[in-house]
C-alpha cells in the first residue's frame, strides 16, 4: 500500500441503499469537522459536495447495483478513484434488496406494487460493487459504524492496509462475558457464523445476532444449521435466518437455500 | 427587467436531501412551460420482501427502508402488528417507544436544519465550509444531533438500524443509572434548543404565503409521535383504519414513487402540518419560547419548516426530560406476544410526516400483505405546486443560479427523503423566447 502523502481527497458516493451508511459520516459530530482537517472531501451530495467525476484516493461507494446507469457510474467512480472503499451490506454483498434475486422475480413484484410498472427501470438483480469492478478494501455491516469508518481511514493516513475485521460476533460477545443466548434461551443466534464489528450488541440486548455484519471467516453454516434444527426451527425458518441483510453473500446465500430444499423435500445435506 | 431569454440549466445532482432525485424545469416567454420533481432512486420492493416473513423479522426489515428515520418504521411496524394480533403494550412500553421517538425527531431536524437546509440561508455550500465562519452554531446542532443518537441507542444499542425494538415492547429495559445520565444531559441541551428556535426566526425566510391542507395525527393530551387520529386542518378525523377510504396512491411517469393524493388533491404532512395542527399540545415554556419570535401560527409560509423543526426539537428535549424523569425500571421489557390472522394498521408521525404501515398476517404470524406509504410519497405532489406557486412569486426574473437555489430551498423545506419514497436531485431549467 503506497503512502498517501498530500492531503487525500475522499468521495462518498450512494447507489441503491438506504442512505444509513453515509451517516457514519454524518454522525461523527465534531469529529466530521476534525476529519475534514485531515481529509478533503470532494464529493459527498448529501453533505451538499456535489463533483462526482472529481479524482480522488479514497472513494466510498454505498449502495448496490441495481440499473443500467448505476452499471455506468461505478465504472466511473472506479476511474477516478485510488482506493474504492465498499461501505455497507448493500455495497458489499448486495444488501436487504438482493432478496429478489433469490426467486427472479423482479418482474412480478414490479408489476405488483407500481401502477405502471413500464415506467420502471430497473434490472433484474440487486447486485455488490465487486461484481462490477475492483474493490480494495470492504467494511461490513448493516450499517457501517463510524469507529469502522475512522479506523479505516486513519489506518490509509498512516499508509498501512486496514485491518480486516473477519472475526466471529460470538468471540466479541464471549470477550464482554455475555451469557448465550442459543444455549440458555435457545434463541436461532447467527453468532458463530457473523463477521465481528457491531459490539455483539444484539446478544448484549438478550437477543439472537440476526447477521447483519455478513459471514465471518470459516462459518461453520451447516453445523449452525443443524443446531438451529435441534432447537426446533422448521427448515423454512432456517432458511428465513440466512437469506436477510446478506442473501447475496456466498455462505449465507449457500446455508439458506439448503435449509430451503430441506423444506421443499429436496436434497439435504443433514 | 422582462425576461425573454431562452436558458438551460443542467444540474445533475440536488444536493443535501436525502436520496436521489431531478428537477426539471423550462421557461417559454417568462412562462413555466414544464416543472417536474423526479425521483428515481431505484425502487427496492419493500413490502414483497416482508410477504411471507415472520412478524419478529418486521422491525429489522422495515427499518433499512431509511438510514435517518428507522425509528418511525419499527414503531409503526409494531403498532400495527400488535393491532392485527390483538395485543396491548405495557404503559411501560408505551412511554418508552415515546422516549425513543423523541431521539429520532432530534437527531433527524437537528441533521436537517445544520447539515441540510442551513447553508442555504447562510451562503454556503456545506456545513462543512460554513463551519469555518459559523464553528458555534454548528457545534451547538451537531450536540444535539448527538444527543437524539445517544436517545436511540440506549434503547436500540446504535442510532441507525436499532436492534432494541420488538413486536411485544423492547429486547431489554436501560438501567436506571443510564437514564438519570441521558436525563442530566437533556436537561443541560435546554437552554441550547430554546435559543435555536429564536435563531432559526431571524434567517432571512421568504415571505411567501400560500393555501394547503395540512394532514397530522392530532392526540387529547399530548404532542403526536406515536399515537393520535389522523386529522386534516379542513375538518378531517379518521383512525388509521380509514385511509383508503380517504387517501390514494398514483404513479406518475416521471417517478420511482408512488404518489398520494387525499380527496384527488396534494396535500401537507411534516414539522409544518404538525405544529399547524397542534398547536395547543405545546408545552408552556416551548409556546412561550415561539411567541417571543413573533411567528404567527399556524402559519401558511412553509419556510416556516425551518422554525417548526427547531420547535419540535424543543418538544422533543421536553417529552424526553419528562420520561427519563419518572423514568422506573420494568418488570420486563416485552410482553408475550401471541399471533393470530388479523389485519392492523399503523399511523405515526415520522420527522418528515405521516407513516402509515398496514399488514395482513396468518395464523402462525407470517406476512401475507403489507403496505407502507411514507411521507415523501404524501408530500410529493404537495412540492411540486409549491414550487410553482412560489417560482411565480419569487419572480421568474431572476438570474439561473437564484431560481435553482430558490427551487432548492423550497424542496428542502419538506425535508425530502427519497430513499423512503423509494430516492435525488437534478435541475434541468430551459427557458425559450
Amino acid at each position: 500500500m503506497i503512502k498517501i502523502d498530500t492531503k487525500p481527497r475522499i468521495a462518498v458516493h450512494k447507489f441503491s441503499s438506504c442512505d444509513g451508511c453515509q451517516l457514519a459520516f454524518l454522525n461523527l459530530g465534531g469529529e466530521l469537522l476534525e476529519l475534514t482537517r485531515r481529509v478533503e472531501i470532494r464529493h459527498f451530495l448529501e453533505a451538499g459536495l456535489d463533483d462526482p467525476d472529481a479524482e480522488v484516493d479514497i472513494a466510498f461507494v454505498e449502495g448496490s447495483l441495481s440499473t443500467q446507469d448505476e452499471i455506468e457510474r461505478i465504472h466511473r467512480v472506479r476511474d477516478a478513484s485510488r482506493y474504492l472503499i465498499t461501505i455497507g451490506a448493500c455495497a458489499t454483498a448486495g444488501g436487504l434488496q438482493a432478496l429478489r434475486n433469490l426467486d427472479n422475480q423482479h418482474d412480478q413484484w414490479r408489476d405488483a406494487i407500481y401502477a405502471k410498472p413500464e415506467f420502471i427501470k430497473t434490472l433484474n438483480h440487486a447486485r455488490p460493487i465487486a461484481n462490477e469492478v475492483r474493490v480494495d478494501f470492504e467494511l461490513w455491516g448493516c450499517p457501517i459504524n463510524s469507529r469502522q469508518l475512522l479506523a479505516a481511514v486513519n489506518a490509509l493516513l498512516f499508509g498501512v492496509p486496514p485491518i480486516d475485521e473477519r472475526d466471529k460476533v460470538c468471540l466479541e460477545c464471549k470477550r464482554q462475558q455475555r451469557v448465550c443466548v442459543m444455549i440458555t434461551e435457545d434463541k436461532p443466534c447467527l453468532g458463530p457464523v457473523t463477521r465481528t464489528g457491531c459490539g455483539a450488541l444484539c446478544p448484549g440486548f438478550g437477543r439472537d445476532c440476526y447477521g447483519c455484519y455478513g459471514p465471518s471467516d470459516n462459518p461453520n453454516t451447516a453445523s449452525l444449521s443443524r443446531r438451529f434444527a435441534g432447537i426446533g426451527l422448521l427448515p423454512e425458518a432456517i432458511a428465513r435466518r440466512f437469506l436477510m441483510i446478506n442473501s447475496g453473500a456466498p455462505a449465507f446465500h449457500d446455508a439458506g437455500l439448503i435449509a430451503r430444499s430441506g423444506a421443499h423435500g429436496g436434497d439435504s445435506d443433514d | 427587467m422582462t425576461d425573454s431569454r431562452r436558458i438551460r440549466i443542467d444540474v445533475p445532482a440536488l444536493t443535501r436531501v436525502e436520496g436521489e432525485g431531478s428537477l426539471k424545469l423550462a421557461i417559454d416567454k417568462g412562462r413555466i412551460e414544464q416543472l417536474q420533481l423526479s425521483i428515481f432512486e431505484p425502487p427496492r420492493y419493500f413490502e414483497k420482501f416482508l410477504e411471507g416473513r415472520e412478524y419478529k423479522e418486521v422491525p429489522d426489515i422495515v427499518a433499512r427502508i431509511c438510514g435517518i428515520c428507522p425509528v418511525a418504521y419499527q414503531m409503526t411496524a409494531v403498532q400495527a402488528l400488535e393491532q392485527a394480533f390483538g395485543f396491548t403494550p405495557s404503559p411501560w412500553v408505551e412511554r418508552m417507544r415515546r422516549l425513543f421517538y423523541c431521539g429520532e425527531w432530534l437527531q433527524s431536524h437537528a441533521l436537517h436544519i445544520h447539515l441540510l437546509a442551513l447553508p442555504d440561508y447562510l451562503g454556503f455550500d456545506s456545513a462543512i465550509a460554513m463551519a469555518a465562519k459559523h464553528p458555534e452554531a454548528v457545534q451547538r446542532g451537531l450536540a444535539l444531533q448527538a444527543l437524539g443518537n445517544a436517545i436511540i441507542r440506549l434503547f436500540g444499542g446504535r442510532s441507525v438500524h436499532p436492534v432494541g425494538a420488538c413486536v411485544g415492547g423492547f429486547h431489554h429495559a436501560p438501567t436506571p443509572a443510564d437514564v438519570a445520565d441521558l436525563h442530566q444531559r437533556l436537561l443541560n441541551a435546554l437552554e441550547d434548543a430554546r435559543a435555536l428556535t429564536r435563531w432559526c426566526a431571524l434567517l432571512p425566510l421568504p415571505e411567501d404565503d400560500d393555501d394547503f391542507v395540512c394532514v397530522a395525527l392530532t392526540h387529547d393530551t399530548e404532542y403526536p409521535f406515536y399515537a393520535g387520529r389522523l386529522t386534516g386542518s379542513d375538518g378531517l378525523s379518521i383512525d388509521a383504519a380509514q385511509w383508503d377510504n380517504h387517501f390514494r396512491e398514483d404513479h406518475a411517469p416521471h417517478s420511482t414513487a408512488l404518489w398520494s393524493l387525499y380527496q384527488g388533491k396534494p396535500y401537507l404532512v411534516g414539522p409544518l402540518a404538525r405544529l399547524n395542527l397542534n398547536l395547543d399540545r405545546l408545552p408552556d415554556a416551548v409556546r412561550d419560547n415561539l411567541e417571543q419570535t413573533g411567528i404567527d401560527l399556524p402559519s401558511r409560509n412553509m419556510f416556516h419548516s425551518m422554525v417548526a423543526r427547531a420547535v419540535e426539537i424543543e418538544v422533543a428535549l421536553h417529552e424526553a426530560i419528562a420520561l427519563t424523569a419518572t423514568y422506573e425500571y420494568p418488570e420486563r421489557p416485552n410482553d408475550p406476544v401471541t399471533p393470530r390472522a388479523g389485519v392492523g394498521f399503523g399511523a405515526t408521525e415520522a420527522p418528515r410526516g405521516l407513516l402509515w404501515h398496514r399488514y395482513e398476517t396468518d395464523a402462525e404470524g407470517l406476512i401475507k400483505s403489507a403496505r407502507i406509504v411514507p411521507p415523501t410519497s404524501q408530500n410529493q405532489a404537495r412540492i411540486e405546486q409549491d414550487l410553482h406557486r412560489s417560482l411565480q412569486n419569487f419572480g421568474l426574473a431572476h438570474s439561473d443560479d437564484e431560481l435553482r437555489l430558490h427551487c432548492e430551498k423550497v424542496i428542502r423545506n419538506y425535508d425530502p427523503c427519497i430513499s423512503c419514497s423509494t430516492h435525488f436531485l437534478t435541475l434541468d431549467l430551459e427557458r425559450r423566447d
